[in-house]
This record gives C-alpha cells, sequence and structure tokens, in this order.
C-alpha cells in the first residue's frame, strides 16, 4: 500500500494521509498509573530484574538526557545479556554511539524489536544492515508521547536514568553528580508504563519539586554509576565558524528580518547545531540593536539560549532536554527556565502544545526534495543516520518553518528529485536557506508575496537543483535493497515512509 | 567600482567551489603566497579549469600571480589568460614591471583572441612602488591599486600595528595617485581574521581616508566590508532627494538650488550622482 506520499507501507500500518489529518481522530489515553505501595531499593539492575519479574517478550523503555555519556540503557543491555532474555522489545526516546553494545544483541535475538525517535553510531549501522528481526518504529517526539498515552506503545518497565533519587523514590534530573537537567522526554513513560524503575547514583534525602514523583515510581536502583554528565554534551553546540554555515545563517537572519518575525513577544526554537545557533546570534544581534524581547525559545537549550535568557532577551525559556551543562545549571537555578515533557512540547492530541505556539523553527536536512519534503533520518544510500526528533513537530506547529541547510555537502547535492526516506512532509516545511540561494515552498503564496521586493536571492527549488546539478552533475541514483527493516511514524502514528536495508 | 575582492587560495577546491557564494565584488584566485613552492604547478591548473568552467560569471575574476622576479609568472599567465578572466593581481610591483606585463597580455590577448583587455591591479608593497604609485596608476590596464601593507613593513623595517599609524604615508599615497586617475583604491587586508569590531574600525578609517575597497582574507571579511564600503541606505535617500531636487529646478532654469535649507550645488549633485550609481552597481536600489 502507498501512502498520500507516494511511499510503501508495509500491511498492518495505517497510511500517512496529511500532517493535519491527526485534528478528525479524538484524544485516547490510558489509564495514568498510581502506585501508592512502599518503593523497593535495589543495589543492582539484575536483583531488579529478578525480583520485579522482567522477562522474554517485555517492552522496556529508556530516555536519552544523558545522551552520549548515558550507562543505564548499556547496563541494562548487560543484564539481558547475562540473563539470556530473547524477544524483547527496547523502546529507548533515542540511541547514541555509546549504545554500541546493544549491536550484539540485536545480532543474537535478545532484543528483536526497537522503537525510538533517534538512532545513530553502530546501532543503526546494525539495524541498516538487516539485522533487527521485527521492523524498527521510528518516532517523533511528540509522536512517542502520543504514542505511550494511547497505549500504542505498551510498556512494560520504564527504566529511567535519574540523576538524584530521594528517600521517597522522587526523582530529579537537577542534582547528583550526573545532573542533566530536564527529563521532558521521560515524563510519559513515567505516566503511562506498567512499572516504572529509577536508576540513580545519588540519593539524597529530599527532593522537593521532583520531575519524577514517587507516587509514579515502583522501584529504585542505586548504582555506583550512571554514566557520564560531560557525555550530555554531544553534537555541535557551538556557533559555526565555517564560512558558508554563517552565510546561510546571515541570510536566514536576514530573512526573518524581512518577513517581520523578529518582534517583540516572538518565539523562536532552533537545533543545537552550528548553523541554526549562528541564526540565533544573528538574531540576538537584532534583537539588542532594537531592544527587542520575545516571549519564548523552547527545544533542546544550550548555554547560547542560556546567555540570551540571562540578557533578558527572551520572559522564559521551554527546556524539554539540557544540550550542555550550562543549560543544566540553569534550569536548575533559572526561575524563568521551564520543563516541559515531550507531551507539552509537541503531542500533536495536547490541545496546545508549545510548537504550536512557534513563530518560526530552524531546522537541518539531510536531504529535501522538490516537494520540500524532508529527509533527517538516513543518508543518500539508506544508512540510518537520525531521525526526526521534534523535527516534524516543530515543522508542523511553527509558523514558519525555515531548513537551513549547504546546498552541496561532500560533492553531493542536499535537493533531491525525490527524498531517499521521507521523514517531515513538505506540506510542513516553508523556506529552505542555502548559500546559493533561497527557496519558498509554492504552498506559501503569503510568504512569497511578503518577500516580493526582497534583495534576497530567492529562487524556484527546481533552480536550486539545476545550479547543484552544475557544480556536481547528476549524481547516480542508489536503489535500494526491497527489505523493508522499518518505519517511519509521522506525529499522529500513521507511516509517512519506510526504511530499507541497505545494498550489500 | 569594488567594495571587497576576497583572497582564495589556488590551490584549495574546496573553497574554490564556494568561493562565489560570500557576496564580495570579485575573487583574489591567489598563485602566490597563499601555495607553496611544491604546489604552483597544481594550483595554476586548478585555477585555470576553475576559470573555464565560470562561463558566465558576474564576479571579477583576479588572478593574483608570482612576481615578476620569480621563475613562475610566465607560466602562470599562460594558464591563467582565458577569456573569463579580468584581471591580473601583480605583487611587489614596479613601474617597469607593469610595463612589461602590459606587453606580455597584448601578446598573449592577441594569440589567445581574447576579446577584452586584461585589467591590472599592481599591489604596492615596496618602499619604491610607494615613490611610483603615481605613474603605475597612470598605465592603461590598470584600474585600481592595493596598498600589500604586510610586505611594505618588511621592507621598511617597520612593525605592523592595528591602529595603522604606520602605514598612513603610504595610504594616502595609494589614495591620491588613484583618485587622480579615477581608479579604485583598495586597502590592505585586516589580518586578524577573529577581530570583527578590529575589521570595521580599519574599514571604517580607510573609508575615512579615501580607500574605495578592502581586500578580505576570510570570508568571514567579506559582510563587514561590503557594509562599510557600501553606501548607507540614509545616503543613498538623501542622494535620491537631491536628484529630485535638482531635477525640479533645472525645470525651473535654477542652476543651484537648496534642500534642507543647505545649498546643492555641482560637487554636490557630482556626490549624490556617484552614491546612486554605487548603490545601483551594488544593488542596493
Amino acid at each position: 500500500m502507498k501512502n498520500s506520499l507516494q511511499r510503501e507501507v508495509p500491511v498492518g500500518f495505517k497510511p500517512f494521509v496529511s500532517p493535519t489529518a491527526f485534528q478528525k481522530k479524538p484524544r485516547i489515553m490510558i489509564p495514568e498509573k498510581n502506585t501508592n505501595h512502599q518503593i523497593v531499593f535495589f543495589e543492582s539492575l539484575e536483583a531488579m530484574f529478578k525480583e520485579m519479574g522482567i522477562s522474554d517478550g517485555m517492552t522496556l523503555s529508556f530516555h536519552h538526557h544523558l545522551r552520549n555519556g548515558d550507562e543505564v540503557l548499556n547496563q541494562t543491555a548487560k543484564v539481558v545479556e547475562k540473563m539470556g532474555l530473547k524477544n524483547l522489545h527496547f523502546a529507548p526516546s533515542s540511541i547514541f554511539p555509546n549504545n554500541a553494545c546493544l549491536s550484539s544483541l540485536i545480532k543474537n535475538k535478545n532484543i528483536t524489536s526497537i522503537t525510538t525517535n533517534y538512532l545513530n553510531g553502530d546501532v543503526a549501522k546494525t539495524i541498516s544492515q538487516g539485522y533487527l528481526e521485527n521492523l524498527l518504529i521510528m518516532e517523533t517526539h511528540g509522536g512517542r508521547a502520543r504514542s505511550i498515552e494511547a497505549g500504542e506503545l505498551a510498556i512494560d518497565f520504564a527504566i529511567l536514568a535519574t540523576p538524584a533519587v530521594d528517600c521517597m523514590g522522587n526523582g530529579t534530573g537537577s542534582l547528583g553528580k550526573n545532573a542533566c537537567g530536564a527529563l521532558g522526554y521521560a515524563i510519559p513513560d513515567l505516566k503511562f508504563s506498567k512499572k516504572v524503575i529509577l536508576v540513580t547514583d545519588t540519593v539524597v534525602d529530599k527532593i522537593d519539586n521532583p520531575e519524577f514523583p514517587h507516587s509514579y515510581v515502583d522501584a529504585v536502583v542505586v548504582l555506583p554509576s550512571i554514566g557520564e554528565q560531560k557525555g550530555i554534551v554531544s553534537g555541535t553546540t557551538k556557533i559555526t565558524t565555517d564560512p558558508v554555515g554563517l552565510k546561510i545563517a546571515r541570510d536566514a537572519a536576514k530573512l526573518l528580518h524581512e518577513l517581520g518575525m523578529i518582534k517583540t513577544g516572538f518565539s523562536m526554537q532552533t537545533g543545537a547545531g552550528g548553523t541554526s545557533l549562528a541564526v540565533a546570534d544573528f538574531v540576538k544581534k537584532q534583537m539588542l540593536a532594537q531592544n527587542i524581547v520575545g516571549s519564548f525559545a523552547s527545544g533542546g537549550i544550550t548555554a547560547y539560549y542560556v546567555q540570551m535568557l540571562k540578557l533578558g532577551l527572551f520572559e522564559k525559556l521551554y527546556d524539554v532536554q539540557c544540550f550542555d551543562l550550562e543549560a543544566v545549571t540553569s534550569y536548575r537555578d533559572n526561575d524563568h527556565h521551564f520543563a516541559m515533557s515531550s507531551s507539552e512540547y509537541g503531542n500533536p492530541m495536547e490541545p496546545n502544545p508549545i510548537v504550536n505556539n512557534l513563530d518560526f523553527v530552524i531546522l537541518g536536512a539531510t536531504e529535501i526534495d522538490l516537494d520540500f519534503n524532508v529527509n533527517v533520518t538516513t543518508d543518500s544510500n539508506n544508512w540510518l543516520i537520525g531521525g526526526s526528533g521534534g523535527h516534524s513537530d516543530t515543522a508542523h506547529g511553527a509558523k514558519v518553518t525555515i531548513i537551513t541547510t549547504n546546498l552541496i555537502k561532500s560533492r553531493m547535492p542536499i535537493i533531491k528529485e525525490r527524498v531517499t526516506t521521507c521523514t517531515t512532509p513538505g506540506e510542513d516545511v516553508d523556506v529552505l536557506v542555502t548559500e546559493r540561494g533561497i527557496a519558498i515552498n509554492p504552498k506559501r503564496q503569503d510568504l512569497l508575496a511578503q518577500l516580493r521586493n526582497s534583495r534576497l536571492n530567492i529562487k524556484p527549488i527546481d533552480e536550486l537543483l539545476t545550479l547543484c546539478y552544475q557544480i556536481t552533475s547528476k549524481p547516480q541514483v542508489v536503489v535500494h535493497d526491497k527489505k523493508i527493516i522499518g518505519v517511519v511514524k509521522y506525529r499522529d502514528g500513521t507511516i509517512i515512509d519506510s526504511l530499507y536495508q541497505v545494498k550489500k | 567600482m569594488r567594495r571587497s575582492l576576497l583572497f582564495i587560495p589556488g590551490n584549495n577546491p574546496a573553497m574554490l567551489q564556494n568561493a562565489d557564494v560570500f557576496e564580495s565584488d570579485g575573487l583574489i584566485l591567489d598563485l602566490e603566497d597563499a601555495v607553496h613552492i611544491n604546489e604552483k604547478d597544481s594550483a595554476r591548473m586548478l585555477v585555470s579549469h576553475y576559470l573555464e568552467s565560470k562561463q558566465t560569471h558576474s564576479l571579477e575574476m583576479i588572478v593574483r600571480i608570482n612576481g615578476l622576479d620569480t621563475p613562475y609568472f610566465q607560466k602562470d599567465l599562460q594558464a591563467v589568460v582565458c577569456q573569463q578572466l579580468d584581471t591580473i593581481m601583480l605583487p611587489k610591483a614596479k613601474v617597469k614591471d607593469v610595463l612589461d606585463l602590459s606587453k606580455m597580455l597584448d601578446e598573449i590577448e592577441q594569440t589567445k583572441q581574447i576579446s577584452k583587455e586584461i585589467k591590472i591591479i599592481p599591489i604596492i608593497e615596496l618602499a619604491q612602488s610607494v615613490l611610483e604609485v603615481n605613474e603605475l596608476a597612470r598605465f592603461p590596464r590598470v584600474n585600481g591599486i592595493l596598498l600589500g601593507a604586510e610586505d611594505l613593513s618588511t621592507d621598511l623595517e617597520i612593525e605592523r600595528t592595528k591602529p595603522g599609524l604606520e602605514i598612513i604615508y603610504p595610504r594616502f599615497c595609494v589614495i591620491y595617485a588613484c583618485k587622480a586617475q579615477k581608479i579604485d583604491a583598495i586597502d590592505t587586508p585586516f589580518t586578524d581574521t577573529k577581530d570583527e569590531q578590529g575589521l570595521s574600525k580599519d574599514c571604517e578609517t580607510a573609508k575615512m581616508f579615501g580607500m574605495n575597497a578592502k581586500t578580505a582574507i576570510h570570508p568571514n571579511q567579506v559582510s563587514i566590508i561590503n557594509d562599510v564600503f557600501s553606501p548607507s541606505e540614509k545616503n543613498i535617500a538623501w542622494a535620491k532627494r537631491v536628484i529630485e531636487a535638482k531635477k525640479k529646478a533645472e525645470a525651473s532654469g535654477l542652476a543651484v538650488f537648496s534642500l534642507d535649507g543647505k545649498m546643492i550645488d555641482k560637487p554636490i549633485i557630482d556626490r549624490a550622482i556617484n552614491i546612486l550609481k554605487k548603490a545601483e552597481k551594488f544593488q542596493l536600489l
């Protein structure tokens, strides 16, 4: 079966129709769990596994707030391997390169299903090669929250890395030697899993305003270490110095200026990449020059946004995860730095998720096609290299969605006639900013009208593609293997695209 | 008419690929100081292919060849002079060098049947060149002169500083020589690529003295240089009003008129015309 974007949908899944189709569906919510019995404390994951009855075929969920410094997923995997458990379904919100140990469990069928929002590193390679027995399910951050609350992703045990836990079983991300700040991605797991296990390396007497209230918690495992705090600073969290990246960022900022988007009370989100932060830097300069105060910035928060908050350039920050240690400190100490759950952030079924209040969002792309569909899930050879995360959620919610990317990377055009994998539908993508020109989605005639007399280098996207071909010539089309190894779920749970095994 | 010229090492394919996106008015494809002696041949080939690939371009294409006191310049010229090339930049230029280069270009243009005159930008990098700058500016092919303060400081045995007090004299020499011949006075590059404020200040100083343009040694310098050397929005608005008032005055048979309580006569009208010409050239209207 094909969906509305003419992408293959495996049997048993619902096809993507449109980004707004979810509006006609009712919000489904299973009852929130509530545990009022005594919380059990364990000194090892293995003891907890045995006592709590984790067995073959169960679904275990995890969050990724410790990012590339997380050890809870890895240590859990070791216990699974040691106990010889089989056919488990792992549902971490993301998988990072430091989780490479999962690969052998996938190959040995300890883990046969995975649901996640983002993955790269060795596990991504293993799954790309077809080793995962069942289909990989890729969700969005908001989609995962929806899926968990609806019971679609039914979690037997949420095993949640928790930087500090008190004697009552309350947990927080703000304290402890591995403090990671906001714990937004884990909130749906906390509320709707059958059992919740907090895994910590720091026990304190009392936690005020815990992100994880003890009423949801069944057990606590206290380990010598849950990871490496410095590992949360993964990826690029500094403004790019690359001239091409800066040129793109400067043009994106000029575009925002010409669209009149930098005005009192505006809201924005960017990724943590160097070019995105450079856009934020140009925006910051405009704000300072014109005494503009925005209402909020949101998303994963970096030191850069913390600094803007301190300068009074935003009234508040909405933080779903901290990208660096400055953000962790600010989240703990600044009353205007708020946590948000992944549901409050981007769940399409929420009455008013934060993404819907964004004036604009700056996002990246691995590929973008002539219909403005964006791929951030695979490379052009079908290797898994990422995933939506909040890409589709913010793209749909924001009033203007801007993709910033080099037109050519490693001699390959980023614009394609058709993206290898569709992550975010073109209907939700408004503008593409590259170093050689800006393309506006023809569906946004309002933006085109506003920019009619602009001095910006605005071109139809097919002209940018022609420009690419003049420089790189037309790349040979990669023929993918016919075997489907996974699906990309849009935020409403429908299938926007399938994932294929890499060509051997 | 130039504001910014960006140096690109001739032996760096990745930089060449993106060289034309930074909105400089011209590119200086460098075969001289940026290219190690072992890479002179490959750089020459790369620059030659790059120029040939630019069938249509809006940027001025300049090649800085090796000096006429080196064994490389003849091969440089043979490789890079083509229809797509606009200008040769000549290091450590003296009058005799520019004369020789002009003759060589005459011959190569004829041999290669090039349908335009390749221009020359001499670089003032020697004390002798400073003394000869008025003569250099008079050569028909010369349409701009670049001050090369780093090499000049070496020749003068002085230390370069950010405020640039030590180069005031050669700066003015270049400016007056160029202005007398109505060609571009191009300022020396600002070498601290991380000091944006310093660059901006240096551009303002150069502009105040009379420089028309500045060279950039890093793409991130171009937008700052363009900002300073472009007519400001305020100046463009003023120039438009002057021209509008001039038209009305002419209709009334007046050669001199007033605007905002100030007398407007020919020098001011010429200044306004010049601003609007620049604004049009740099697509600021």
